[in-house]
């Protein structure tokens, strides 16, 4: 069965959080603490959209990301990015690299709920037609 | 033709009225055509050949009869200095033509600083020094026309009843009507007079083909060459001129070489007289050829006299002497006309430049000093002056030359005579080379040279000629003044094995150049002599800038009125009317432009002689005195200018000294603050990451009303977590930064290190069951004192210990805390089995929010503050904290700490230290 969100995480505080407010607003999670799981856990669980925290041990977010758009599987997978305020460099970065969408940390969980449901449906958008 | 004394003086009356229409036409053709053929580099090598006088005519051969080939000496000295003229002679017509100087007197007296002093002591002993000179050509020509007149049978004719002095004294009045008739028909700017020239260039044929024919004779007479030399040494002569070197010959050439430089007539002729620069090149050769041709027959004229004239004759007289003994009475007239030649030509000129000298050094001056009356006649008044001075110093010097000639006349050879000149003229060489090439000779030091020189040449060379006529002089001679030995005049100072002439040329010129050089260096210069020796020393390159120490307002009125009275109203008009018109103003108005006033200055001085001139324009430009202030001042200004520019130099190189500080600062600022940015940022980061979930949860709790009790707990307590591990956070910042800046103050007391060891390991006994990490407690010291906060070392030991535990990724993760005491050293290690720190971590490791890769990777990753912050703290307790580099795997801290001393060795001293 295939997951709607995965989230790519370490901080376990955050993660307990982003899981708990994206499962209430209806959505099927899973998660991985470390850059280098990734991957394999969006072959895995092939979910609609991946969260993915950009300071993750092992691999960062920007490497996971060049390998996202570089694997011909998972290239189109929308990317929600979660950066740090003030950390203007990384957003670019990101940017760059094909992210969908940012959420600034700390943030609002409306703010993350609101991303996640406008990629969602942008890709059934793209899916419909 | 029958040859009388009578025919002689007719004839030697038309030679000199024949003289008078070449330089009148000389003077017309120059005035015309400017120049031509007159103005050639051959006029101007015969008219420097005056230098060849009748002591060449008659003297040389009467010389070679008595020493030889001394006679030669007298012309090898002025082939040197012509040979090298580029050294001395380019220097001096550059320099002359460059300050319009007028005779030596105003050369010397322009390059040390305008004195007039100079150049009246110059004129003076000039004067005095050519004396000899003129009553030698007296000599001359009145024994030529006594040889005649002996001749003859028709007995001497209209000069019946004149005796030599009397002969003498009309000869010099006739030179002197001639030379006043000549030489002062009016005043030139440049003092050049260019019939004189053309008459004297004359002359040096008339004299030159005379010699010549009276060799030629010789020879015809002689049988050849080779008979009169033999015959001479079957007369038992010395033919091959041995022990001919020796002091004497150094001493002549040295005065012949001198002489072609320093003697007043010479000066005018290769220096005054010169109009092209070019024309030495010429003069270079043609002058030494023209000498070596009139010494050519010297010798053999000489060799032949001496074999068959009879016993006694006077051999100064075998030019004229021989033609008349063999009845060429045409020959030896002719033989006349040259020797009358070589006396007049240099008469004539010598009493020219010494006229010019005198006017301009002494009667100017003395005339400028006592009118006050600038407004004075015509224009007219001064030029007539300066004339009628000159006329009056002609007078003056043919009748000086006449009563030495009186007085001496006891002593037959003419040589001797000329040589006594050119020692007293030669005074001046030392201070002309130092005006030439040494920019630091002063003025002091030159008159007191020449001044010396002088007085020594009277003394050993001038006084002893009298003393045939003199018994005062002959004793004197003889013993020395009052008995005095060492002054003797021809032994000074005991030195009495050189030849008279050697030893006076020796003493005079040696101590007259020491106290020029000693003088120079001893003294210092004036401004204005400052600025001339640069000048001076400056005339060979080319269009160097020349500041004219003249400087101040003048109205042109007054000036023009300065410069009528001395060059005319015509020559003064032309010049002013020539500025107004390359100002292009009207010429009542024109402002005297210091360049205006130097070329009016320098015009001048080509009429009354630098000194003179600008003491009279100085009068005129801002009234009196001021020039010199000015020059002062100028050089003052130079001086402040220089030290300016000196301290400007020192300025700016602090200036680039700070700026290279205040370029390094920056560097060091911009390197501050970038660290600044990466440490605000990364504290940005560590706070933000409780800060999300804090306010992730609390959103939670706030929106979500229906969460069960357990939930919610959980949450809140999350929340507590992360709000204590923010405050931790922001209490490591802070205690860091205070640690760093040196504001933590604690107690450090003697305090038992293993006890803390023991509490620091029973505090993380929980965390370490948590983790399910072995504790280990290797060997132990027994007991260890240092001096401590016991809580801050708890704090180290603890983050040592816990690090230890938390980062250890081994599968039977083990921590091993060890002890020990090393001498003074307290040491505790603190070892774990993890995976150990990677090479790339280990130097960062105490950086301050470094983790290293195994600590971003951990689960519950610090904000990398611990490992700074106690290292910071084992510091302040004179310890060291390091990581360990180990054989097995795993990480190993040492904590080393020094021993407290013997008097706080009790921990319940309470002993207290401030750190």
């Amino acid at each position: 069965m295939a997951t709607d969100i995965l989230i790519a995480e370490d901080e376990p505080s955050i993660l307990e959080a982003l899981s708990f407010v994206l499962q209430r607003a209806g959505w099927t999670v899973h998660s991985v603490t470390d850059g280098s799981a990734v991957v394999d856990a969006i072959l895995m669980t092939r979910p609609r959209i991946l969260v993915l925290d950009v300071m993750l041990p092992k691999l960062s977010g920007f490497d996971v990301l060049k390998q996202i758009r570089t694997n011909r599987q998972t290239q189109d997978l929308p990317v929600l990015v979660l950066t740090a305020k003030g950390q203007q460099q990384d957003r670019r970065i990101a940017e760059e690299l094909g992210a969908d969408m940012f959420v600034t940390k700390p943030y609002s969980n409306t703010d993350v709920v609101d991303a996640v449901r406008r990629l969602l449906d942008v890709k059934s958008a793209i899916a419909g037609s | 033709m029958t040859l009388t004394a009578d025919l002689v003086i007719a004839s030697a009356v038309a030679y000199v009225g024949l003289l008078f229409v070449v330089a009148f036409l000389g003077d017309r053709h120059t005035r015309n055509r400017h120049g031509g053929f007159l103005r050639s580099p051959f006029v101007y090598t015969l008219s420097i050949s005056v230098y060849c006088t009748s002591w060449t005519f008659y003297g040389a051969v009467g010389s070679a009869a008595r020493t030889g080939l001394e006679f030669a000496t007298i012309y090898l000295g002025p082939t040197l200095v012509f040979i090298g003229w580029w050294f001395i002679l380019r220097r001096l017509v550059r320099i002359s033509h460059d300050q319009r100087i007028t005779s030596i007197a105003d050369l010397l007296s322009s390059r040390f600083g305008k004195s007039s002093k100079l150049g009246v002591l110059v004129t003076i002993l000039a004067v005095i020094a050519i004396a000899p000179y003129i009553a030698l050509q007296l000599k001359a020509v009145t024994s030529s026309i006594e040889a005649i007149a002996g001749s003859s049978e028709f007995g001497r004719g209209s000069i019946e009843g004149w005796d030599e002095v009397g002969l003498a004294f009309g000869v010099a009045a006739g030179m002197a009507l001639f030379t006043i008739l000549f030489g002062t028909r009016n005043v030139d700017a440049k003092e050049q007079h260019h019939g004189v020239v053309a008459a004297i260039a004359l002359e040096a044929v008339v004299k030159l083909t005379a010699l010549i024919a009276v060799g030629i004779f010789v020879l015809y007479a002689g049988g050849g060459l080779e008979n009169i030399f033999s015959r001479a040494a079957e007369a038992g002569l010395n033919i091959h001129a041995t022990e001919t070197f020796g002091d004497r010959w150094i001493a002549t050439m040295i005065l012949a070489a001198s002489a072609i430089i320093c003697l007043p007539r010479q000066f005018q002729v290769t220096v005054v007289e010169n109009s092209d620069e070019s024309h030495l090149r010429t003069a270079s050769w043609a002058f030494p050829a023209y000498m070596l041709a009139m010494s050519l027959f010297i010798l053999p004229i000489a060799l032949y006299g001496l074999t068959t004239m009879p016993e006694g004759s006077n051999p100064d007289m075998f030019t004229l002497t021989l033609p008349l003994a063999a009845g060429q009475d045409g020959l030896a007239l002719f033989a006349f006309i040259g020797g009358f030649s070589s006396a007049t030509s240099m008469i004539i000129l010598e009493s020219i430049a010494l006229s010019i000298m005198v006017s301009n050094h002494i009667v100017v001056p003395v005339m400028l000093r006592f009118s006050a009356d600038d407004s004075q006649g015509d224009g007219h008044g001064v030029r007539r002056l300066i004339l009628n001075a000159r006329r009056l110093s002609i007078l003056l010097i043919l009748f000086l030359g006449f009563g030495y000639f009186s007085l001496t006349r006891a002593s037959d050879a003419l040589a001797p005579i000329g040589l006594i000149s050119f020692t007293g003229v030669a005074q001046f060489l030392p201070a002309i080379i130092a005006a030439l090439f040494w920019r630091d000779a002063s003025t002091k030091a030159a008159v007191a040279g020449v001044t010396l020189g002088y007085v020594i040449w009277l003394w050993s060379s001038f006084m002893p000629s009298f003393a045939s006529s003199s018994p005062m002089i002959a004793e004197i001679m003889a013993h020395g003044p009052g008995g005095i030995s060492w002054l003797r005049p021809q032994a000074l100072f005991g030195l009495d094995w050189l030849d008279p002439l050697s030893h006076a040329v020796f003493w005079s010129l040696f101590l007259n150049t020491i106290v020029l050089v000693v003088g120079s260096l001893c003294t210092s210069q004036s401004a204005l002599e400052h600025v001339q020796a640069a000048i001076f020393l400056n005339v060979s390159r080319p269009g160097s800038g020349e500041t004219n120490p003249l400087r101040g307002s003048a109205t042109a009125d007054d000036l023009f009125l300065v410069a009528r009275r001395v060059l005319g109203h015509q020559r003064a008009f032309e010049l002013f009317s020539e500025e107004a018109r390359q100002k292009g103003t009207a010429w009542s108005s024109i402002e005297p432009s210091p360049t205006f006033i130097d070329r009016l200055e320098r015009e001048l001085a080509g009429s009354i002689g630098a000194a003179s001139a600008h003491v009279m324009l100085s009068k005129v430009v801002s009234g009196g005195v001021v020039s010199l202030e000015e020059v002062m001042q100028m050089a003052d200004e130079t001086q402040q200018a220089i030290e300016h520019s000196q301290a400007l130099e020192r300025a700016s190189a602090q200036l680039r000294a700070t700026a290279e500080k205040l370029e390094n600062a920056n560097r060091q600022l911009r390197e501050v603050d970038l660290q600044k940015d990466e440490f605000l940022s990364q504290v940005s980061h560590e706070v933000r990451t409780p800060m999300t979930a804090i306010r992730a949860f609390s959103e939670i709790l706030l929106s979500e009303k229906d969460l069960d009790q357990s939930a919610s707990q959980k949450f809140i307590s999350t929340i507590h977590k992360e709000s204590l591990r923010l405050t931790s956070l922001l209490d490591e910042i802070l205690d860091l930064s205070a640690l760093e800046r040196g504001e933590r103050v604690w107690e450090s007391r003697a305090t038992d290190a293993e006890e803390t060891l023991d509490q620091a390991m029973r505090v993380c006994d929980a965390l370490a069951r948590q983790n399910k990490v072995l504790m280990k407690t290797a060997s132990r010291a027994i007991a260890a004192t240092v001096l401590a906060d016991p809580d801050r070392l708890s704090q180290v030991l603890i983050n040592l210990i816990s690090n230890a535990i938390k980062y250890n990724g081994s599968a039977n993760p083990e921590v091993t805390v060890h002890s020990r005491i090393v001498g003074e050293q307290y040491i505790i290690e603190v070892a774990d089995n993890g995976a150990g720190i990677l090479e790339e971590d280990r130097e960062r490791i105490f950086d301050k929010f470094y983790r290293g890769r195994q600590g971003e990777a951990a689960s519950y990753a610090g904000a990398g503050l611990g490992l700074p912050i106690s290292q910071q703290i084992i510091t302040r307790m004179r310890g060291k904290l390091e990581l360990v580099a180990r054989a097995q795997p795993g990480t190993c801290f040492r904590v080393t700490l020094p021993l407290a001393q013997a008097e706080f060795a009790d921990p319940k001293s309470d002993a207290k230290l401030n750190v």
